[in-house]
């Protein structure tokens, strides 16, 4: 027989993960109560973390950006959110509808390491550092050492995520999804274009088109090379050229939702836009 | 008689105007009762075990371990159904519970009550039902050679038109290949109900339905039981669009009622509501038109396959409707059409809004576009001079008698204002092609317009004995109207009112429940056809008393009859001699009841031929779609429509259903599709089978509602909720085919249709 | 909240405490029961609606703190502590909220199913964003699924409660 408990401290909510491996993390609900509908997921017991204070919210910290795993996606609505983490704010919109965004959370879409994650390219572009905890200690992981594959991370079973560092935006940033509607729906395909201007680096992570979390290196550092810094103009074909490398990073799948030269094609357009309109 | 002024009419809505509905302020107040509402003491929850198989040989059910878990009171097979073993709409062929073999992906294979919904789920999961999968037969193409995948065979209908000469052509040839994929009625209400013993040994059904008494025809033969001791009453509907014509869960919680003797109730979840009724048709259809230089259609050839799936449903009269309104609503010489509907392991498929004629009017004003183009010319005008028109003769041969403003229909909306067409530029980035997710710029962003025309039959057809029957009741000056129509949400409940208060003056009009043991049938809530038939029994059954009560005002007052009228509840001599006010009028109650049937209608010969319809309705939509092309993305800006309605009964209710019907064109034109594999349906959730949002669908613009009454009609009113599911989608695609220069031959139109043509 | 064992034997329960409708409810419930079922079911408040169990079709949505959020997504327990209106709570002494009224009134609604969810929704818009046009209230109501009206009552209705003139897109 299932059970709930709603913990109120983080040290509580370790505690009780640490005492009981049977006991699944519930954040939101917005993934993981559709599996137990679905029958798909039969939880024995559940850790509620809606309650837990110090998972909410977020705060600037210097240069860095201190995102509870509990900050929901109607929090990064917030005006100083969004100039803070632009690209972030943009993804944290296009998830779901106003009551999905009011309760989904930033740690639930790490956790559930689904492709089509929204906020996972974003948090690859970035370099995102996730703090994971247990009665042990914390360690920090970057996104792609957590998710290793569909629905798979290297969580241990009484370990949980508690925040996510992002650096603070120096430079423009863009994030672009496709879906076969024009609101609530999953993405086929996404993407996160981010530019540090005090680096000289670009980020761009893929979403929906490999099984685990990437980063198409090959176009950042391309488009790295070939942007000039001081005026944010990059050469003819730059853009183009940054589209096609993006496109060779993603491994898509064909299924019900699209088709894996869609995908690709899909990624290879977004990205070329995506750089364009982080160009002046 | 001073005070029959205070009784007068105190402005309750009557008939052409907008009469709020009556069962507005409890659906508001989240008080309106709903099929999944349903409660009864002593309560058993059902479930149903399915077959995870498009095809298989069932070995055995183990039903052992499922009766043994505590809380479980019934696991039945097929071999527990006491009467009939099949069921079906036209054809009986559809097996209650599957014995031998299943022929679809969630066929029921056998049933579970339990007390608690919980524990009914688990009890079915412990059913152990051994299959021995057998190769499914999914290619609609190749069903009509293939093996029998039922003892009735694989082809369910063979339709042919042959009309005028065959060997005719003209200066002007066009030809193509379309397809329509399966689209989903996407009700809101997933189906429910609950079924009760009843004393007599019978049993109380309560169910959401569209047709109560072809339910309670099909549910007493499976029962074994006389049709008096089925009583079927409808609970609160949560939409329709067809999909709730047939059977689902009715036979089902009759007997788990009757064996365990307790209330069953029944409430599929979404993923079970996708198996657990029928779809729309997917077609592949062929055409080639011919027509002069000047535009005119000489011959029409066309070859069309339905794939039914595993069941007949009603696939024999979809495939009439497809085949009849192939040539589309054009005055066509020479036709030469073939409609074909096959068994096949696919889902099973039935009515869904526009029943046929949404499939070829997708491929004729796709043909109508190629047409045009060929000759260059005009495509709105082209489709002006081949319009149908009264007179015109069909290429069934029926030549039409009612109305038929076809030109008006397309004029009307072709000279509407067009939407700025440059102005994609102030669109926020939400309202352009691919909305939420922020992929186009506004230089990204072809805008253009499509036209198409369409049009169906209303009510059935091929000589079936269409009825409805309805009961008023007058006492002590109140009125009571009992009929069996399903009110579905389209909102007959409110016109029944409009319609008894028009003919009696009498503002307070009660709708007593509907259900089989008070009336007789009402028909089926589909074809376009209850304002029109229980519409016309109201009506008669509101005459016959008003009758009744002048036939005893005159021989009481010794007045002559014909003297008599009846004006806002007062019934009047003209020599001034007689003034009463119609509650006063009579002593004790009067009922009458009325069966209305429409004019009769023909088979249709073995060349198609023959006066199978009673009425047409016509609709045009002007489509302005922004589309990405790149990116192959869609937002469909503004749509434009104007519909032969013959006269506007309610106008709100008209234009909700014009606005609803044009959203459910939308869907199918750009995203709605069941994606079947090896008959598997893989998209069972409202996550990946997506139907329009707010933001999906644009405002509907009504050009005009043509209002010429149909002869035959009560009060000249034609059904207005399926003309405009069958133009939107094609206008749509009409406007996509604009932007981009592409064939678009296939609906849904998917992103990558657009964007990477040729993979 | 305490858990218990069930007197049915169902196995353990909590006590949940939250305002429903401007009313304290307290009740055992098993922890797996979703918010819905235990509005439906336990409460009796069948207006709130279940239409697709994946949170996507938004019939079941209630305010709980007075933000929309959709009750097949939370599990009871959850929302001990809370504040939750349905449906059944917005209507005060038998005199309907104004976006009930404008529902009824501009013919929002045909079969009724999303209804509740739909009125929810608005009311938790208005109530964030008052002064929203024809576009601000179809990108505020993208998570509530109606297949019968193509929406535009539905707009006109909220416009018409937010007692706005509509503004054409």
């Amino acid at each position: 027989m299932s059970n709930v408990v709603v913990p109120t401290t983080l040290d509580e909510a370790l505690a009780l993960l640490a005492a009981d491996p049977q006991l699944s993390p519930l954040a939101g609900g917005t993934d993981f109560m559709v599996e137990v509908n679905h029958g798909a997921r039969r939880p024995v017991r559940v850790l509620a973390l809606r309650a837990v204070a110090e998972l909410r919210g977020w705060r600037r910290d210097g240069d860095v950006l201190v995102i509870g795993a509990g900050c929901t996606y109607v929090s990064m609505a917030d005006p100083a959110f969004a100039v803070a983490a632009p690209a972030l704010a943009q993804a944290a919109r296009t998830i779901g509808s106003p009551q999905i965004r009011n309760v989904g959370t930033i740690g639930g879409n790490l956790a559930t390491a689904s492709p089509a994650g929204d906020t996972l390219p974003v948090l690859m572009a970035l370099g995102a550092r996730v703090e994971v905890a247990s009665t042990e200690g914390t360690r920090t992981l970057a996104v792609d050492e957590l998710i290793t594959g569909v629905k798979r991370t290297v969580l241990h079973p009484a370990e949980l995520i508690t925040s996510v560092r992002i650096p603070v935006a120096r430079g423009p940033q863009e994030f672009c999804k496709i879906g076969t509607r024009n609101a609530m729906v999953i993405s086929a395909a996404g993407i996160a274009v981010v530019l540090d201007r005090e680096a000289h680096t670009v980020g761009c992570g893929l979403g929906s088109v490999t099984a685990a979390p990437v980063r198409a290196t090959d176009a950042e550092t391309f488009a790295a090379e070939a942007i000039d810094w001081s005026t944010l103009r990059a050469g003819a074909g730059t853009t183009e050229r940054f589209g096609t490398l993006a496109a060779d990073a993603a491994t898509p799948i064909d299924d019900h939702r699209s088709t894996a030269a869609y995908r690709r094609h899909a990624i290879g357009v977004m990205a070329r836009r995506a750089l364009e309109r982080c160009l002046s | 008689m001073t005070d029959v002024a205070t009784h007068r009419r105190t402005g309750a809505p009557r008939v052409g105007e907008s009469a709020p509905r009556p069962d507005g302020v409890a659906k508001v107040q989240g008080r309106f009762a709903f099929s999944s509402d349903l409660f009864a003491e002593n309560l058993l929850w059902g479930q149903t075990i399915r077959s995870p198989h498009a095809h298989a040989r069932i070995i055995d059910i183990d039903i052992r371990e499922a009766l043994s878990l505590p809380g479980v009171h019934a696991v039945l097979t097929a071999d527990d159904v006491p009467g009939e073993l099949h069921y079906g709409l036209e054809h009986q062929d559809q097996p209650v519970l599957a014995a031998d073999v299943v022929r679809y992906f969630g066929e029921p294979v056998a049933l579970v009550a339990a007390d608690h919904p919980e524990t009914a789920r688990r009890a079915a999961a412990a059913v152990v039902v051994s299959y021995e999968p057998l190769t499914p037969l999914v290619d609609s193409a190749l069903a009509a050679q293939a093996d029998p995948i039922h003892p009735d065979g694989n082809v369910l209908r063979t339709l042919t038109i042959r009309h005028g000469d065959l060997d005719a052509t003209a200066a002007v040839v066009v030809e193509g290949t379309y397809e329509v994929g399966m689209q989903d009625q996407a009700f809101m209400g997933p189906e429910s109900g609950m079924a009760l013993p009843s004393a007599d040994g019978g049993v109380e059904l309560f169910v959401s339905t569209q047709w109560l008494h072809a339910d309670r025809r099909q549910v007493a033969g499976c029962l074994g039981l006389p049709e008096d001791m089925v009583r079927i009453t409808l609970a609160g509907v949560g939409g329709a669009f067809g999909a709730r014509e047939d059977l689902s869960l009715h036979v089902h919680l009759c007997l788990l009622s009757q064996h365990t003797g307790r209330p069953v109730k029944m409430v599929y979840r979404r993923p079970e509501s996708f198996v657990g009724h029928v779809h729309r048709h997917p077609a592949r259809m062929w055409y080639r038109h011919h027509a002069d230089t000047d535009g005119t259609l000489v011959k029409v050839e066309a070859r069309l396959l339905l794939d039914g799936g595993a069941y007949a449903s009603s696939s024999l009269a979809v495939i009439a409707n497809a085949t009849c309104f192939a040539a589309g609503p054009y005055r066509v010489p020479h036709a030469d059409i073939e409609g074909t509907v096959v068994r096949t392991n696919n889902p099973p498929c039935g009515a869904m809004r526009g029943f046929g004629a949404v499939q070829s009017c997708f491929a004729h004003e796709a043909q109508m576009d190629k047409l045009a183009a060929a000759l260059a010319l005009d495509p709105v005008e082209l489709r002006r001079r081949n319009a149908l028109a009264t007179g015109d003769t069909l290429v069934t041969g029926q030549v039409i008698t009612g109305a038929a403003p076809v030109a008006e229909v397309i004029d009307a909306c072709a000279s509407h204002p067009l939407p700025d067409l440059a102005a994609v530029d102030e669109q926020p980035m939400m309202h352009r092609p691919g909305g939420a997710g922020r992929t186009a710029d506004a230089h990204h962003v072809r805008r253009a317009t499509g036209f198409a025309l369409g049009f169906k039959n209303l009510l059935f057809s091929e000589g079936f004995d269409d009825y409805s029957s309805a009961v008023c009741r007058l006492e002590n000056g109140a009125v009571t109207i009992t009929c069996a129509c399903a009110e579905v949400g389209q909102g007959f409940v409110t016109l029944a009112q409009q319609i008894a208060r028009e003919e009696l003056g009498i503002d307070e009009i009660v709708l007593a429940p509907a259900e089989t043991a008070t009336v007789g049938s009402a028909g089926s809530t589909s074809a376009s056809r209850q304002s029109w038939m229980s519409g016309g029994a109201v009506q008669a059954a509101c005459r016959a008393v008003r009758g009744r009560v002048l036939q005893q005002v005159a021989r009481r007052r010794g007045v002559a009859l014909d003297g008599l009228v009846l004006r806002d509840g007062i019934i009047e001599s003209l020599d001034g001699s007689v003034r009463v006010d119609l509650a006063d009028a009579v002593d004790g109650p009067i009922e009458e009841t009325a069966e209305y049937h429409h004019r009769p209608t023909q088979p249709l010969d073995e060349n198609g031929q023959g006066d199978a319809h009673v009425s047409f309705a016509f609709a045009a939509h002007r489509a302005v779609v922004d589309v990405d092309p790149e990116l192959g993305l869609v937002r469909v800006h503004d749509m434009t429509t104007a519909q032969d309605v013959g006269r506007v009964l309610n106008p709100l209710q008209a234009i909700g259903q014009i606005e609803g019907g044009t959203a459910q064109g939308v869907g199918l034109a750009v995203m709605e599709e069941l994606i079947v594999e090896d008959g598997i349906i893989k998209n069972r959730s409202f996550t990946d089978y997506l139907i329009p949002t707010t933001l999906d669908m644009p405002t509907v613009r009504i050009a005009a509602l043509i209002e010429e009454p149909e002869p035959d009609a009560p009060f000249g009113a034609k059904g207005i909720g399926e003309p405009p599911t069958i133009s939107s989608t094609p206008a749509i695609v009409a406007a996509l085919r604009a932007a981009t220069g592409l064939e678009l031959t296939r609906v849904p139109v998917r992103p990558q249709d657009i964007a990477l043509p040729r993979s | 909240m305490r858990a218990s064992t069930d007197p049915h034997g169902k196995g353990v329960t909590m006590d949940v405490t939250a305002i429903v409708n401007g009313v304290e409810r307290t009740a055992d419930v098993e922890p797996r029961v979703l918010l819905v079922h235990w509005l439906r079911d336990e409460l009796g408040l069948t207006g709130t609606n279940v239409g697709c169990d994946t949170s996507s079709c938004g019939a079941c949505t209630v305010l709980i703190d007075g933000r929309s959020a959709k009750a097949c997504n939370l599990f009871a327990v959850q929302v001990d502590g809370s504040d939750i209106t349905t449906i059944e709570g917005l209507a005060i002494d038998g005199e309907l909220h104004p976006m009930q009224q404008a529902f009824h009134e501009c013919h929002a609604l045909q079969c009724g199913y999303c209804t509740p969810g739909m009125v929810m929704a608005a009311v938790s818009l208005i109530d964030e964003y008052p002064d929203l046009g024809d576009r601000g209230v179809r990108v505020g109501l993208e998570g509530n699924l109606c297949r019968c009206t193509g929406y535009q009552n539905i707009v006109h209705a909220v416009l018409q409660a937010a007692g706005e003139q509509e503004r054409h897109p």
